[in-house]
């Protein structure tokens, strides 16, 4: 589905049944240096069982147009005119890693236009290792690498993806090296910048949902927790033996994770 | 730092599989069913719908196929891949997920003789052509493309002729055109050359031959590098737009180019065609997949003892191996394929098409069989079998000689296969009175 956001157009997919605006809407936000593809073990649930769904591409991401925007405020302050673009007024927003600084931070300047928060692989800070940031900056193939070991508990190193034929390190790092030049590095450099976010947990106001990987690297399960712990009235939700990519390492948990939120109440 | 990942050979052990959840097998099960119970209602529409993974009928996917599918979709690092039957239902399996009736192919003339015929004869009669170009000149290849072309398709060692493609350029001419270059990585696998690595965008096996490596089970696997921008080509619609067979899902909408061609593939593809691989030949192809390394340095270290053999032999008249410094794509070989130009040989036998048939019809050791990169030494004399079907010009082009004799360096001790060489050029002469 194709939208103008700021007359720039973005895309992003409806999970495979034509977008209802009248529904209850769900807005899934991708992490650094990806797109809307690594919610598709869940958006299309979704989708398929009375929900509106846009899994998008953020500005200059995957398919959409657009510059890309210089920090997680900025991005934050471009949900509301992505929801207007599809005749939205309020919407869950589930974002993981930078998607859910995102959408940590849409929820708390923005609380009239987010119905429930969804946060994965979340912490309040994150701080990315010089390394993968100047690799990432250079677009060097290890950042793909770094991010695909770093971002995959140790099963997920074995494969044995849900869908069949798929794998799972190879499938990402080529997902991130698909990304235009510059992309993950601008996205890293975002996260490592990004430092208010427990005073933003202070001020949202919506049920929020913490999900967290038992084994992730990148954003451990205590920051995430001690994210969970300054908003008020969050829950947590741990996923076993899941590292950061759980979305797509453990597609089912962390869709049941997600319809056990999203669908209640 | 340095990311710490599984490497090629832990890979070909552990790749897509962990200990079975049921019953903690160490060794992948052989899920030898044709369906899948669903838990609810639910639940199999969820599986219909791509709302989750799973396995519905073992004609689109299985357990054991799908270990050995991520296994070397891992090893090639593509982002997936579809096993099927054989090495040719991937070939068709790859062209029918791309191509519709009015499509244009631009080959490499030297390809296996049976994919010479799906593209020549068999293809046309559904509205798909095929201009070949020899491997080598890569300009031809430019030339050939028209604006129906949609795919560029070679080996990178050719077959029977062993000339090494060059994959860097001839991604550069597909791209530029805004087409995929399919590989077909049957002679060198993923050990001695990942074509990815070198631009190619869509990589098929015979997993029949090296891959397994035993002989006993047929396969046939095309993976997919998810780096092909379908979108920006815009040449193709089964990709790019809505597929009524399928609740008008759009690939690339849903799948971006990481999946879309995987997830046509399967969807349609193994649905509708049915080029399913059977669970115990998957079983089988992983064994020899373990190994793969392994055997393939014997292969390697065989073929370069049998290589100074055939080069002292009298009985020989010329030999190729991309090994050679005299094949003209030495250089180039030792780019693509640093570990070695494979354990392909071939060589005239002096005495022409006679003596090589008493030559085939000595070899003790060596089998004589249809087939190449089993653990045992294979021979055979294209011209009259796997290439038999091909018409003079076909020949010619593909750089075919009555005298040509393909030997395929197994894995026996190398003493041995030379040994057997030997004797049976010495019956040869005798039988045709040669006087080598």
């Amino acid at each position: 589905m194709k939208l103008q956001v700021r007359g720039v157009e973005t895309f992003a997919t409806t999970g495979g049944r034509p977008f209802v605006p009248e529904q209850p809407t769900i807005v899934f936000v991708h992490g650094a240096g990806m797109n809307r593809i690594v919610w598709y073990l869940q958006t299309r649930y979704f989708a398929h069982h009375g929900h509106a769904v846009l899994a998008v591409d953020l500005p200059g991401h995957g398919r959409s147009q657009g510059t890309l925007l210089g920090s997680v405020q900025e991005l934050a302050d471009w949900i509301p005119d992505l929801l207007d673009s599809a005749g939205v007024a309020k919407a869950t927003l589930v974002g993981h890693s930078m998607g859910s600084l995102i959408a940590l931070e849409s929820g708390a300047r923005h609380p009239d236009r987010v119905s429930k928060l969804a946060l994965l692989g979340a912490a309040s800070k994150m701080p990315v290792h010089p390394d993968l940031l100047e690799a990432a900056n250079a677009d060097d193939p290890l950042a793909y690498d770094l991010m695909m070991d770093w971002g995959t508990g140790p099963v997920g190193h074995f494969g044995r993806h849900p869908v069949p034929g798929i794998s799972l390190i190879s499938g990402g790092r080529n997902l991130l090296r698909m990304e235009n030049s510059g992309v993950l590095g601008n996205d890293l450099g975002l996260c490592n910048d990004y430092q208010s976010g427990m005073e933003s947990a202070t001020k949202v106001s919506c049920p929020t949902l913490v999900v967290a990987g038992e084994v992730d690297r990148m954003t451990p399960v205590k920051q995430g927790l001690k994210l969970c712990g300054a908003i008020s009235g969050a829950e947590s939700q741990v996923i076993a033996k899941a590292g950061h990519l759980m979305m797509i390492e453990h597609s089912g948990e962390t869709l049941a994770t997600l319809k056990g939120f999203l669908q209640a109440g | 730092m340095k990311p710490k990942l599984f490497q090629f050979d832990t890979l070909s052990l552990h790749g897509g599989q962990r200990p079975d959840p049921t019953t903690g097998a160490r060794a992948v099960p052989i899920y030898q069913t044709t369906s899948y119970v669903f838990n609810d209602s639910d639940h199999a529409a969820a599986l219909f719908n791509l709302e989750q993974g799973g396995h519905i009928y073992s004609r689109i996917s299985n357990p054991t196929v799908a270990v050995l599918e991520e296994r070397i979709a891992a090893l090639e690092g593509g982002t997936g891949a579809v096993a099927t039957a054989s090495g040719q239902s991937a070939l068709f399996l790859s062209l029918l997920t791309l191509l519709n009736s009015g499509s244009h192919i631009v080959a490499s003339a030297s390809l296996y003789g049976g994919s010479i015929n799906l593209l020549r004869h068999t293809l046309p009669r559904f509205g798909i052509t095929t201009t070949f170009v020899h491997p080598r000149d890569l300009e031809g290849f430019r030339k050939a493309i028209r604006p129906e072309t949609r795919l560029v398709f070679g080996e990178v060692i050719g077959n029977p002729g062993l000339e090494i493609l060059d994959l860097k350029a001839a991604s550069s001419i597909a791209h530029e055109a805004g087409v995929p270059l399919l590989i077909d990585a049957t002679f060198n696998t993923p050990y001695l050359c990942r074509p990815f690595e070198w631009g190619a965008d869509l990589v098929m096996h015979s997993v029949t031959k090296w891959m397994g490596g035993h002989g006993v089970a047929l396969g046939g696997i095309v993976v997919d590098s998810g780096l092909f921008d379908w979108e920006a080509s815009g040449k193709f619609p089964t990709l790019t737009e809505p597929y009524a067979g399928y609740h008008g899902i759009n690939f690339m909408e849903e799948f971006g180019a990481t999946h879309a061609f995987t997830m046509r593939a399967r969807s349609e593809g193994m649905r509708d065609f049915g080029p399913a691989m059977s669970p115990q030949n998957a079983f089988y192809l992983l064994q020899g997949l373990e190994t793969l390394s392994v055997r393939m340095d014997r292969h390697l270290a065989n073929t370069e003892k049998v290589l100074a053999f055939l080069q002292g032999s009298e009985d020989v008249v010329w030999v190729s191996h991309p090994n050679l410094p005299e094949h003209p794509d030495h250089e180039l070989a030792k780019q693509q394929l640093p570990k070695g130009g494979g354990s392909m040989i071939s060589f005239g036998i002096r005495g022409g098409r006679e003596t090589g048939a008493a030559f085939i019809n000595a070899v003790q050791l060596a089998s004589h069989l249809a087939n190449v990169g089993d653990a045992k030494t294979l021979v055979i004399h294209p011209a009259t079998t796997t290439h038999a079907q091909m018409d003079a010009e076909a020949m010619e082009k593909a750089g075919m000689t009555e005298d040509l004799i393909r030997l395929s360096v197994g894995m026996e001790d190398p003493g041995d296969i030379i040994e057997d060489l030997r004797q049976a050029f010495r019956v040869a002469r005798k039988a045709t009175g040669g006087a080598a």
